[in-house]
């Protein structure tokens, strides 16, 4: 186990610095260098050659990529080129707000699938199973975003539940905070919730159908005990790689839906940073949002280690 | 379960033929403004309703359908172009570091979700539908690879492929005459829902104004421009969003439908 935990370990730094690079170079083709953008187009060449040294952009490529690679490992994401405070400052600060929202739809999403899905793989064929299937076809149909101006129109505009969107900070309250995020959370969850039923559905049809189950019930034990006490508990491994996938689709979802809701998320940050050319913050927020990814699929691997130890043995 | 294939079926050509025609036809001019009809609930002279200059929203409709179609189906070409030469050449070098690199490469362009694909790629050459085109695209490679590369990987155990081998070809035209065919099947299905998923990507790109750009219309800008109305006026948010939802629930189902359809085993088994 620690061999292989250490081996995918290994893939994972890899992957990290791959990653980055990628992300650096298609950062640096870029046209028009911040500097002048930031000046304007009267900027004498001195003040746009003073600033560049102050950015650090007058050093060589191999040098920059190294400073800010060095930087984020030890926390210093750089400074702002239009703000000109710390990027990691201003990542954590927005990262208050999109991973509770999130943590919040991933929670709703999975309250949501895991109970329809058993429902669904339990009624197999029946009218219930058709509800349920249907429902997940539309549900992934539906964009997030457009569901997400509904919802604004039924329950804030018309019902006046919630606010149509903002976000008082956490200052005020855990309970005002998940207040503002509860809209957010159910828009970002639909699409996720559907998929993730579909999985526990079928991922329950494939158990049921194994050997087990029929010993199970052949010693005795109602199907609805045999689906509860061995079906459910083994249909959950695949649930769980899902899940793990889901949570990076969510957090670069929270992006779009954060626009919807007027979010002061990690979205309004990377917009903002696109139209105003601040490059260092594009790519540490890109950079961030890889790296939750390859690491919630390295945490998805280990666990599915532990759980199976065929898998050890493989790759 | 041909009826998902009949409904989904119906669904997509609807969509396809309201974009076909709409390069002849449109009840309106969709970019004509006429500002006294302006914000027009559905009516006997437009359809649908007018949006807040007027336009004729069935119109706008038609002509989106256009860019949807266009970016969502040139973006599957590339997946499909890039991905399945890739998953044919891992699969026939199968733990060699080809199929090393090949697949390691897919897990790296996995851990960009396509919106952060686009996100870098407007960071560098401005918004635009020809960038949302590559950025869909691109996270469409590894998906096609890995498929192809999986469905060859089992196919190069069967015995009409070492028949091959026997006869003196080589693993290229293997792959092209013998395991491409076989795997094409998956691939039209899959195909379906990629293409499904590039529409609601270029909807959810063009709503954030990463995708389509003034004055192509898109449905996403469509949604974009109705939220701030959307408490008066709430055909403007119903009609591009059920459009989407209609394009892609069809594609889905059509793309299930094919896949029952195509694969009699799972036919049997559902049963």
């Amino acid at each position: 186990m620690l061999r292989y935990a250490l081996k995918r370990l290994l893939s994972l730094i890899l992957s990290l610095a791959v990653a980055s690079l990628v992300i650096f170079l298609v950062v640096e083709v870029a046209p028009g260098d911040p500097a002048s953008f930031m000046l304007g187009v009267n900027a004498q060449a001195d003040t746009v050659a003073a600033l560049k040294a102050e950015l650090g952009l007058d050093q060589s490529k191999p040098a920059r990529y190294l400073a800010w690679v060095t930087g984020m490992l030890s926390g210093d994401f750089g400074t702002s080129y239009t703000y000109r405070t710390p990027v990691a400052g201003m990542i954590a600060d927005r990262l208050w707000v999109s991973l509770p929202l999130a943590v919040y739809a991933l929670t709703l999403s999975t309250l949501i699938a895991f109970p329809a899905g058993i429902y669904a793989a339990a009624r197999r064929g029946k009218a219930g199973d058709m509800a349920v299937t249907g429902a997940t076809q539309l549900g992934v149909a539906v964009p997030n975003f457009w569901f997400a101006m509904m919802l604004v129109l039924i329950f804030a505009i018309n019902l006046r539940w919630f606010g149509a969107g903002g976000f008082p900070g956490w200052e005020a309250g855990l309970g005002a905070g998940l207040h503002a995020l509860t809209l957010p959370a159910i828009a970002l969850a639909l699409p996720q919730a559907a998929i993730l039923t579909r999985v526990m559905r079928s991922s329950l049809l494939d158990i049921l159908g194994e050997d087990f189950i029929r010993t199970a019930r052949a010693k005795g034990l109602t199907r609805r005990q045999a689906l509860w006490r061995h079906g459910v508990r083994n249909a959950l491994i695949p649930v769980l790689t899902i899940i793990g996938l889901q949570f990076s689709f969510l957090l670069a979802g929270a992006i779009i839906i954060e626009q919807v809701f007027y979010l002061p998320g990690l979205g309004r940050l990377v917009f903002q940073a696109i139209s105003s050319r601040d490059l260092i913050v594009v790519e540490s927020v890109v950079m961030l949002l890889v790296f939750a990814v390859i690491a919630v699929n390295f945490l998805v691997d280990l666990a599915y280690a532990l759980v199976d130890p065929r898998l050890r043995s493989r790759t | 379960m041909t009826r998902n294939l009949i409904l989904g079926g119906l669904l997509s050509s609807l969509v396809l033929l309201a974009a076909a025609v709409s390069f002849l036809w449109t009840p309106f001019d969709h970019s004509a403004m006429n500002i006294p009809a302006k914000l027009q609930t559905p009516n006997a002279q437009h359809w649908l309703g007018t949006d807040h200059f007027g336009r004729d929203l069935l119109s706008m409709i038609m002509v989106g359908a256009r860019t949807s179609i266009a970016v969502a189906l040139v973006a599957v070409g590339i997946g499909m172009g890039a991905g399945v030469p890739l998953g044919l050449a891992a699969a026939a070098r199968k733990g060699s570091w080809l199929d090393e690199l090949i697949m390691r490469g897919n897990d790296l362009v996995f851990a960009f979700p396509s919106l952060v694909i686009a996100i870098l790629i407007t960071a560098i050459l401005g918004p635009g539908a020809v960038n949302a085109i590559i950025a869909i695209g691109i996270f469409n490679i590894p998906v096609f690879a890995r498929i192809t590369r999986g469905a060859a990987l089992s196919l190069w155990e069967r015995e009409f492929i070492l028949a091959a081998r026997v006869a003196g070809k080589g693993a290229a035209r293997i792959s092209a005459e013998h395991i491409l065919p076989n795997v094409m099947n998956l691939l039209i299905v899959q195909g379906t829902i990629q293409f499904s998923l590039g529409i609601l990507a270029e909807a959810g790109l063009s709503y954030v104004g990463l995708g389509a750009q003034p004055p192509t219309p898109s449905w996403g800008r469509m949604l974009a421009d109705a939220q701030t109305m959307v408490s008066f006026a709430p055909h403007l948010a119903l009609v591009p969003g059920s459009a989407i939802i209609l394009t892609v629930l069809g594609l889905n189902l059509l793309g299930d439908g094919l896949r029952d359809h195509l694969d009699p085993k799972l036919r049997v088994a559902r049963t």
